[in-house]
């Protein structure tokens, strides 16, 4: 038995995606086991792995988590990266609030047809740069430190760069308009284990394409459409 | 200035509910500040009071809390109802993340288009009875039999929690979509009564609390007119 925290879920970034950066950002070795058959899902579903029938899961000091918020906050908390105190954790939590919003825009969107796709993209762009990117542009101008809370390295600084990045995937000049965020994203890039995670070969998963669609269908017998928001 | 935590919502349940109960739970006495129009909305957007334009908002200890999760969060272990180590914690967050899924399932029924709402509806109960109390109901059967004939049995660590709360919350959502959805589920209708009958619930649960009462359709072009 390796002790090494193990992840459930699609080759894929989906709601796994988060849980993967902050393990990585906290130096953490983690394996993975890929869903690609219903079969493999059908045996964890029998085998009472998933309390909710659902992933993502993740084995972890002798439990099986699942729900990603739980996940996330309870390595976040084992790990250092939440905090040092109650109110540092609250503005932590906020802050991985307004990102987590900003994402589900994100992970709907391979599952769109084509044309809500260019819509959704509208979207994401727009929430971003007028409701999220704003917020956090201010936050770090008004404090003037490297890191989002508490001077010190969070959870909220791993969050806010994996969405900055995903974003950019949708627009690449995204952040024309925020240097504070520019040069968040360039320090917090360049921290030893996060500049690890963002090379090739690392565990952090491309951009979903077809194939990533299929299988989450295909195991999940999920056939209906998704609509935007 | 009061000291009390004060909630800027509209007057209903939405995402500020859970929050009310926590606060009840607690028995922490709290302000109410409605908006009953997009200008009230507007106001509070433009004095910089939101941080992401939205609410539930909260002022609580010197902050302006935003994000439902965040405010419980900080609620739950200010005031002990949080478990007592990160395992206890882990356990809470997992249940009371399953509970708000099934929360905003409740919570957005109003809002289905009338063609939409039997389908919705029926995805709830669905949901409720195969996937959510099934898996409360069998941890409470857990304790009820380790814990034999003691008049306190919770969720998580043998101790009143967040957990607990919010279960019963949605179970009594989810009863008022359908009566008897917890025919099936025996430990979760005696969880129900105990959890009812703790002081600071009890005197929640009594008219003339901060309780809010389920929307009804005649409010939603109202709710519609503020947020949208």
């Amino acid at each position: 038995m390796a002790g090494k925290p193990k992840l459930y879920y699609f080759d894929g970034r989906g709601k796994m995606e988060s849980i993967r950066w902050l393990l990585a950002a906290a130096g953490v070795e983690f394996e993975e086991e890929f869903l690609e058959t219903r079969e493999q899902y059908e045996k964890l579903l029998q085998g009472g792995s998933l309390l909710f029938q659902q992933v993502p899961m993740v084995e972890i000091d002798g439990m099986k988590m699942v729900q990603t918020r739980a996940i996330l906050s309870y390595i976040a908390a084992k790990y250092n990266l939440y905090g040092k105190d109650l109110k540092e954790r609250a503005l932590i939590d906020m802050y991985v609030g307004g990102t987590d919003d900003l994402m589900r825009f994100i992970l709907m969107f391979p599952f769109l047809s084509a044309e809500d796709k260019e819509k959704q993209c509208a979207v994401i762009v727009e929430k971003a740069t007028s409701r999220y990117f704003p917020a956090y542009e201010k936050v770090l101008k008004d404090h003037g430190q490297d890191f989002l809370v508490g001077n010190s390295f969070s959870w909220a600084d791993v969050h806010l760069l994996e969405a900055i990045l995903m974003v950019e995937e949708k627009k690449s000049d995204v952040l024309a308009d925020f240097p504070q965020l520019q040069a968040f994203k360039a320090r917090i890039s360049s921290i030893p284990a996060i500049k690890k995670f963002l090379e090739p070969g690392s565990q952090r998963k491309p951009v979903p394409d077809d194939k990533y669609v299929e299988t989450v269908r295909r195991v999940l017998r999920m056939y209906y459409d998704i609509k935007a928001n | 200035m009061s000291g009390k935590p004060k909630l800027y919502y509209f007057n209903g349940r939405g995402r500020m509910e859970s929050i009310r109960w926590l606060l009840a739970a607690a028995g922490v006495e709290f302000e109410e500040c409605f908006l009953e129009t997009k200008d009230d909305l507007i106001k509070l957007q433009k004095d910089g009071s939101l941080l992401f334009q939205q609410v539930p908002m909260v002022e609580i200890d010197g902050m302006k809390m935003v994000q439902s999760r965040a405010i419980s969060n900080y609620i739950a272990m200010k005031y002990n109802l949080y478990g007592k180590d990160l395992k206890e914690r882990a356990l809470i967050d997992m249940y009371v993340e399953a509970v708000r899924d099934l929360n905003e399932l409740l919570m957005t029924h109003a809002f289905q288009p009338a063609d939409k709402k039997e389908q919705h509806f029926a995805n709830i109960v669905d949901k409720a009875t195969n996937r959510y109390f099934p898996v409360a109901d069998k941890k409470e059967q857990h304790f009820a039999t380790v814990l034999k004939d003691h008049g306190q049995e919770f969720l998580v660590g043998n101790q009143f929690s967040r957990a607990d709360v919010q279960l019963l919350e949605t179970l009594l959502m989810a009863e008022e979509c359908k009566p008897d959805i917890l025919a099936n589920f025996p430990h979760l209708q005696s969880f129900k009564a105990r959890i009812s009958n703790i002081p600071t619930i009890k005197k929640f649960l009594q008219p003339g609390s901060q309780r809010k009462p389920p929307l009804h359709e005649k409010d939603v072009p109202k709710l519609m007119k503020i947020f949208h």
